[in-house]
């Protein structure tokens, strides 16, 4: 059974986002993505400061065995990444949730946040 | 519903995650394929390849249908228990299977693949015709792969009673020995055996293995550890639309004696003499990103090609691939990843053989 905490939100691609104190939100893939893809070894990053939409595909992550795009799960601004991933693609493994965070973004409109799922209906979505 | 090989427990009580194979519940990893890929490389690593199909062949006219059946020759085979590699064709030349024969005593076990049984088993009893033979199917034994520098050491450990008998096998030949049947055979491009075993006692000598400290491995890491060795997977490099002479199979046409008249060989004549137009050859990608199977192979001023297997490969960092491209391609070509044409290496296979790159 993935691991799937509950005070962060999800979409149905995959991806995890925690609200931080300022408002701003920090992007990863779950624990059932990286285990759905096995060993990653490759990771590409969105630029910093790039105006990305919603559901458009901003980074790719790639295992031994296939490439997966990751989507914005919300439209703003990428305010950070993590360059980390590029040396150490395999804390996408190891820490999904913590070290192998992608990106940072600023959300242009903050009611988006209320079309993000909670960790019930991740659970629920992924089985 | 999926058929569940003997193994099927052990692979739960070692978190194996569990994905469709040709009809069989198999482990794809244990955690990390890469890990398990390393295992094998530096020390043992052992694969359930239960669900491959053993099919003997017995008879007065054993060799003889043999000899028509395979486009190598048995009759290469002096030893018993040695084996060879082989494309059984269709009479247009395209690859049906491939397999492994072992010549025994009066008689030869074949390992044919898993995905292919049904088509293999029809096929082999079509071409009986008015030959002497029986095909017997052997389901009840289960199969063990142990791969790697501390394979063979560590199954002699295991089983002290074939010490003898393992420390014999030459590279490419296999045993009996009372109902268990040990040979120096593999898909990892390692030393290792391949075990059959009886399926009523392949649980407790899986646990003896891993007890002895040899690493279960899933088959994400068999197809690294096979490409990594040049070696096809059927169904990827090369199928019934293939022509072996297209898929780095040259070498196991047995042209000579020029009168044995096995299936697919006049097919194959007419080829050679119009010029084979594609050739297999490996592919390196030395940037970041990940060659996959059905990429387009450009290659400038000459033509296109497709990549027929690629990934990661854990021993060298970087991707390699198994490609068919023209026949006149050179030392470097483009390749298609994820709509950017990269530059790439072209190098004769294997990648990596023993542990070490072989490029």
């Amino acid at each position: 059974m993935s691991n799937i905490p509950a005070e962060l939100k999800y979409v149905a691609s995959h991806e995890w986002i925690r609200v931080e104190a300022d408002g701003t939100v920090t992007i990863g893939i779950t624990d059932f993505a990286q285990a759905a893809l096995g060993d990653v070894v490759f990771v590409e990053l969105p630029e910093v400061g790039s105006d990305v939409e919603a559901e458009q595909d901003i980074a790719v992550v790639e295992s031994v065995k296939a490439a997966s795009d990751i989507y914005a799960p919300l439209s703003g601004k990428i305010i950070a990444v993590n360059e980390e991933l590029v040396d150490a693609p395999e804390k996408v493994n190891e820490d999904p949730y913590g070290d192998a965070w992608f990106f940072k973004m600023e959300v242009a409109d903050a009611a988006d946040l209320e079309n993000l799922m909670d960790a019930d209906a991740y659970a629920a979505a992924c089985e | 519903m999926a058929k569940q090989t003997a193994l099927y427990a052990k692979h739960q009580e070692a978190n194996g995650k569990i994905v469709d194979f040709g009809g069989w519940d198999m482990p794809v990893n244990y955690g990390s394929q890469i890990q398990e890929h390393q295992a094998v490389r530096q020390n043992a690593g052992m694969f359930d390849v239960s669900h491959m199909t053993i099919v003997d062949v017995a008879g007065p006219d054993a060799t003889a249908y043999l000899q028509k059946l395979l486009a190598n020759d048995v009759a290469k085979l002096k030893e018993t228990g040695k084996a060879l590699y082989t494309g059984m064709l269709n009479t247009n030349g395209g690859v049906i299977d491939d397999l492994i024969v072992y010549k025994m005593d009066g008689w030869y076990r074949t390992v044919v693949n898993c995905a292919t049984r049904e088509k293999d088993l029809e096929w082999m009893s079509a071409q009986k015709k008015s030959f002497d033979v029986s095909l017997t199917e052997r389901p009840e034994l289960a199969m063990v792969a142990v791969q790697g520098p501390k394979a063979i050491e560590l199954v002699k450990q295991v089983k002290s009673e074939a010490a003898e008998l393992i420390d014999s096998l030459k590279i490419f030949q296999g045993l009996p020995k009372s109902n268990w049947f040990y040979a120096r055979t593999g898909y990892t491009g390692e030393d290792g055996l391949e075990i059959m075993v009886p399926e009523t006692e392949v649980a407790e000598f899986w646990q003896q293995l891993l007890d002895a400290g040899v690493a279960p491995c899933g088959l994400g890491a068999r197809d690294t550890l096979r490409l990594e060795a040049g070696m096809n997977l059927y169904g990827n490099d090369m199928d019934e639309n293939t022509s072996p002479l297209q898929a780095g199979m040259g070498w196991t046409i047995a042209w000579e004696p020029a009168d044995r008249d096995f299936i697919g060989r006049s097919a194959l004549e007419a080829e050679k003499a119009a010029g084979v137009a594609m050739k297999q050859v490996g592919l390196v990608m030395e940037s970041r990103g990940v060659m996959r199977s059905h990429q387009k192979v450009v290659v400038e001023g000459i033509g296109e090609g497709e990549v027929t297997s690629g990934t990661f490969s854990p021993s060298l960092e970087y991707s390699i691939a198994i490609a068919r491209v023209p026949a006149a391609t050179g030392d470097e070509c483009m390749v298609d990843v994820r709509g950017k044409l990269v530059p790439v290496r072209v190098v004769k296979l294997p990648f990596v053989r023993n542990g070490q790159k072989q490029f």
